[in-house]
């Protein structure tokens, strides 16, 4: 991985200011909610494992998934994302930390403990959004 | 009152990575500046681990240097990772001691998972899986020793992830005076007080042939069900004892004359503030 260089991690496609991935409704850059962008953060990673580890929990699904299907048939990594999706949806308010209890029983995450549990731990951060605009945003009101 | 968002970018689940900008733009002023900035604190260290007749013996020195300066002179290099494996760190302290602690919280959780002992083997594995994972960006070069239901086991484990069974190890930066004492004096199903002796003779030549290296030495002696720290097996590097004392007695200068002046000093305004201490 390591030998492909800054050039393989280019995102796919080549996004322009105002049109992806910082782009909000009609389109336009959003800045009230995504912050200024500028083409640097777009283009390149600001850490070389910064793509790695963005995607390491969808490939490592991925994979298992695949090697499920191989193995006892589309129906079982059918029915578990069914169940997946099911228990992403217990959620609490927008602006409280959810427990995600029932997902991580299912992913078997329940006992592992890795940096995200100990490090950036959104139950202790400092910030929390406004409670009106958040709920707001979140039925689409706003 | 203005209705600002706030919407955080996660790369994993929690990490951000604005930490990296920053430090890349204090860096680039700090060079203008002409300073350079702080250095991790590395272990340049020795450590090893030999398997014997019935067990295992882990060894470390106890110097953790910053730079070219001498950050700890007695840290505990050999560290916990359940009650049967103990797991030596070389490289940048923080990083062994945070991965050591994180395989150890998740081997503990494994072995109440599947309620049995666990084997050094997993250990390893998780060590490994997750030293990948990080591409050697995680600077931890461990020794893993431990003694399990298959018997004893030793393997060393390099940053990148790439990790090596072999009946004695050292790593480190006195890795290669130490590995001289082993080749020269190791053999198979060697007792208890043999082998002791020659982890502490291996960690002495990495304290007294490497700068990175020193203080004392520090052993691990697994066996089935009992565990032996020994912090510190042998103290190598005692600082001296002063022999005499430069301070002046006294009296020393002769007192000609003494002159008390009182001030009197009233107390113009009291005022009292409370401390909010909720």
């Amino acid at each position: 991985m390591n030998t492909r260089g800054l050039r393989s991690q280019l995102k796919d496609s080549v996004p322009v200011t105002g049109l992806c991935p910082q782009a909000g409704s009609y389109g336009v850059q959003d800045s009230l909610r995504r912050g200024f962008s500028s083409v640097k953060n777009e283009l390149l990673p600001s850490h070389p494992l910064e793509l790695s580890e963005k995607n390491f929990q969808l490939n490592q699904d991925k994979m298992n998934f695949n090697t499920l299907r191989n193995i006892q048939g589309l129906h079982a990594p059918l029915k578990l994302q069914m169940e997946y999706r099911a228990a992403r949806q217990i959620q609490r308010l927008p602006f409280l930390p959810s427990s995600n209890l029932a997902l991580d029983t299912l992913r078997g995450s329940d006992d592992s403990i890795g940096f995200e549990d100990i490090l950036n731990d959104p139950v202790q951060s400092e910030l929390m959004g406004d409670p009106h605009i958040m709920t707001e945003y979140k039925l689409g009101v706003l | 009152k203005c209705p600002l968002v706030v919407s955080r970018t996660f790369w994993g689940k929690n990490i951000k990575c604005v930490c990296f900008y920053r430090n890349a733009l204090l860096e680039a002023d700090i060079n203008k500046l002409g300073f350079s900035s702080p250095a991790a604190r590395k272990t340049g260290t020795t450590i090893c681990g030999v398997v014997y007749k019935d067990g295992v013996v882990l060894g470390a020195d106890t110097r953790a240097t910053e730079g070219m300066v001498v950050a700890d002179k007695n840290c505990s290099k050999i560290h916990y990772i359940s009650p049967n494996i103990y797991c030596c760190g070389a490289g940048t302290a923080a990083d062994t001691e945070m991965t050591t602690q994180i395989i150890s919280s998740n081997l503990e959780l494994h072995s109440l998972s599947t309620g049995r002992l666990p084997r050094v083997t997993t250990a390893n594995r998780m060590l490994k899986q997750m030293l990948f994972r990080y591409q050697g960006y995680i600077g931890a070069a461990l020794v893993l020793g431990g003694v399990d239901c298959n018997g004893p086991h030793l393997y060393s484990i390099y940053p990148h992830g790439s990790t090596d069974k072999l009946p004695y190890v050292t790593m480190g930066s006195g890795s290669l005076a130490a590995m001289a004492v082993f080749e020269d004096r190791y053999r198979p199903n060697m007792e208890e007080e043999e082998a002791k002796r020659l982890v502490r003779d291996a960690i002495a030549a990495g304290i007294f042939n490497d700068l990175g290296s020193g203080s004392n030495i520090d052993l691990c002696v697994i066996t089935k069900g009992k565990v032996d720290y020994l912090r510190p097996h042998d103290m190598a590097n005692k600082k001296g004892v002063r022999t005499g004392s430069y301070r002046y007695k006294h009296g020393t200068t002769g007192v000609l004359t003494k002159a008390v002046t009182p001030l009197n000093l009233e107390v113009v305004e009291e005022s009292v503030q409370t401390m909010d201490t909720s």
